[in-house]
């Protein structure tokens, strides 16, 4: 079972070119021991991510979509097959250059947020780049200040978390993010700890962040949130049992746009 | 991560629980000082005692006669007339490790003076006496070699013996007192010197040149013992060696035969005295060190709870790219720095400490910058030591789970 998840803009792409391709997965087999049990989490899965592209995986809880989340972001290893992430080969790498892979070349957004508590919106968008040591001090405040801006928080840079909204603490974790500049961000459930509203306004920056050409993952159960990306994958049991590209996706900035107004207060809440 | 950057991380977790923090750091404060100020008491006995025994004066060798033995009946240490005054010129001839050299005899004599009474040690030496046994006149003189050629009738006596014969706070040199019913001019008086390591009274003596104890008290013609003084400290070996080979030379004893004295130095008494504070030091500083690793297991248990606690922060800075070492480092530094804060409040109080010591119960302590150094040291490599299973525990962790850990 081998299918071609193609991005919208590359529905003629017979020959794909293989710089093209962000996450390629073969034959993807994750099993877990509970014990003496043996969990099935993924049976042999096989996608194509392309650059540009912007995929919800979706399926029930226990179809594996998380298990193949985290293996894409470079947090789970995987038990057979291979994972190519922009061009290497995943499967084969140690400890420490898994870390590297993700600190260069991946961001995760997580459904809980995972800021560091009493640490501000600035730091927390810094962490990913302390831990390279290339980048200087003054240019890991620049482009963190960056991030925050295209997040839309940069008046928020030195709050702390417990002084944010859900909504803010998630875009401050996109901005994080996307701080580093990866190949990829990967979102587990984004909007699934979030209201409507905010749930929107997290869409739309990742349609933003998709349109300015970053590749962009995300797992959600909610249809009405994988209707804003252009790619829906459907998991179940350990599967892949439908890839569809989407036909017109909803705008999560015209909805916001046309949401009745909600006061500041509202909103803290 | 940038050095930097970790010490941030480190001082803001440490901040975060500053109670914890204090609480683990005074297992090390407590350990810290209590070594420093052991140390301290240790050291400032051991110097108060060798200040004691070099009263004795410095560089001496005593040199004793074995003892004799008529019939098969051996007689006291030091009972042999085998030692003459011929001995002690071979000696300050041919020794060039010795300074001075003196014959030595000493006998008890009832002091008279007028109604006063007071029975006391005379001893009959040269006047170089004074030198080895750094004793100093307060007034009057000393007597002189030629004193003693003509034994003249002359003494120098201690401030206790002034008090017994005089009363206190009298200068009574120039006077006449009666030793054993003959008559002696005071010439001087000691400085007064106090009880010596052993609890002997320095001050209640009475010295008057050699030939006129031995010969006009004493009447014998032989001398009981003989008191050399190096030239330095280090060449006391080189000095016992050179007397062995001239008195053995002087009576007639081979190389291989055993020599018919003794010779006792100052530094051997000094050794046992210093080993026995010695062991009191280390007796201390023991019991000091164990405080100090009950403390570091103080921080070992505080940082493994610390990483059961942040075990989803460790799991969000894997996530972002942290690798194990960042995480051990993280973790190290914190143990690190309270170990290192600790030992740093720890000297501090030590420091007040021994003072305090020093001025409420008066007893010597001397802090030395070794032992400063040295709990340093100890208490950064208690950190580390301790810091590193929890530290290696949590650089150990799979990302994903550390992230689901609730």
């Amino acid at each position: 079972m081998h299918r071609k998840c193609k991005g919208v803009g590359q529905a003629a792409g017979e020959d794909i070119k293989m710089d093209t391709t962000i996450v390629s997965v073969k034959s993807l087999v994750k099993t877990y021991k509970m014990g003496d049990v043996e969990v099935h989490a993924l049976r042999g899965v096989n996608v194509d991510i392309m650059k540009d592209d912007f995929v919800a995986i979706m399926g029930k809880s226990g179809s594996g979509k998380s298990t193949f989340m985290n293996i894409l972001g470079c947090l789970d290893i995987p038990t057979r097959g291979k994972y190519y992430l922009d061009g290497v080969d995943v499967s084969s790498l140690s400890r420490d250059e898994l870390a590297n892979l993700r600190n260069r070349k991946i961001g995760f957004v997580f459904q809980s947020f995972n800021l560091l508590s009493r640490t501000s919106a600035l730091e927390n968008v810094e962490l990913p780049l302390m831990y390279n040591k290339k980048i200087s001090s003054h240019e890991m405040h620049e482009r963190s200040m960056k991030a925050l801006e295209a997040v839309g928080l940069a008046d928020r840079a030195h709050h702390f978390p417990n002084q944010l909204s859900g909504g803010e603490q998630q875009r401050v974790a996109i901005a994080r993010s996307l701080v580093n500049d990866p190949v990829v961000i990967l979102a587990d459930e984004p909007t699934g700890n979030l209201d409507t509203r905010t749930s929107l306004e997290v869409m739309a920056i990742f349609q933003k962040l998709n349109q300015k050409g970053i590749t962009v993952v995300i797992v959600t159960h909610e249809p009405d949130i994988a209707a804003f990306t252009k790619q829906n994958i459907t998991f179940r049991d350990g599967r892949i049992i439908k890839a569809i590209a989407v036909d017109k996706p909803r705008n999560a900035m015209n909805e916001l746009a046309s949401m009745p107004a909600v006061t500041d207060e509202e909103d803290e809440l | 991560m940038k050095v930097k950057n970790l010490l941030k991380a480190a001082l803001r977790s440490l901040a975060k629980n500053k109670m914890r923090t204090f609480l683990t750091m005074l297992g090390i404060i407590i350990g810290v000082a209590s070594v420093i100020a052991m140390l301290a008491i240790g050291e400032g006995s051991k110097q108060s005692i060798q200040a004691q025994i070099s009263t004795l004066g410095t560089n001496v060798l005593m040199i004793f006669p074995q003892a004799s033995s008529s019939g098969g009946v051996r007689m006291e240490a030091g009972s042999s007339q085998k030692m003459t005054i011929e001995d002690v010129t071979a000696i300050s001839d041919r020794c060039p490790s010795v300074a001075y050299v003196t014959p030595q005899v000493r006998t008890s004599g009832q002091l008279v003076n007028g109604n006063m009474n007071w029975r006391t040690s005379v001893y009959g030496v040269y006047p170089n006496y004074f030198e080895i046994r750094n004793l100093k006149l307060m007034s009057g003189n000393l007597f002189t070699l030629s004193d003693d050629r003509s034994a003249t009738k002359v003494c120098v006596i201690g401030q206790t013996v002034v008090n017994n014969l005089f009363g206190a706070n009298t200068d009574p040199t120039g006077s006449y007192i009666r030793i054993n019913k003959i008559p002696f001019k005071i010439v001087g008086i000691t400085e007064k010197k106090g009880q010596n390591a052993f609890g002997q009274d320095q001050d209640d003596m009475v010295f008057a040149p050699f030939s006129t104890v031995q010969k006009r008290i004493m009447a014998i013609t032989f001398i009981q013992s003989m008191l050399a003084s190096a030239t330095t400290e280090a060449l006391i070996p080189a000095a016992s060696r050179e007397i062995t080979d001239v008195l053995k030379a002087k009576h007639n004893l081979g190389p291989s035969e055993d020599p018919d004295f003794t010779i006792r130095t100052q530094t051997d008494i000094a050794t046992a005295a210093t080993a026995t504070s010695g062991i009191l030091t280390i007796l201390l500083a023991t019991i000091a060190s164990i405080s100090l690793l009950v403390g570091g297991i103080g921080i070992m248990n505080i940082m493994l709870v610390s990483v059961t606690e942040r075990t989803r922060e460790i799991g969000i800075r894997m996530s972002v790219g942290a690798r194990g070492r960042d995480v051990l480092l993280q973790f190290l530094i914190e143990a690190l720095l309270i170990s290192l804060l600790g030992g740093f409040i720890g000297v501090t109080l030590g420091v007040l400490v021994s003072q305090l010591i020093a001025n409420i119960l008066s007893w010597p302590v001397t802090i030395t910058i070794p032992s400063i150094l040295m709990s340093f040291l100890f208490s950064s490599a208690i950190g580390i030591f301790f810091g590193w299973y929890p530290a290696r525990k949590a650089a150990g962790l799979n990302p994903i789970d550390a992230l689901r850990y609730e």
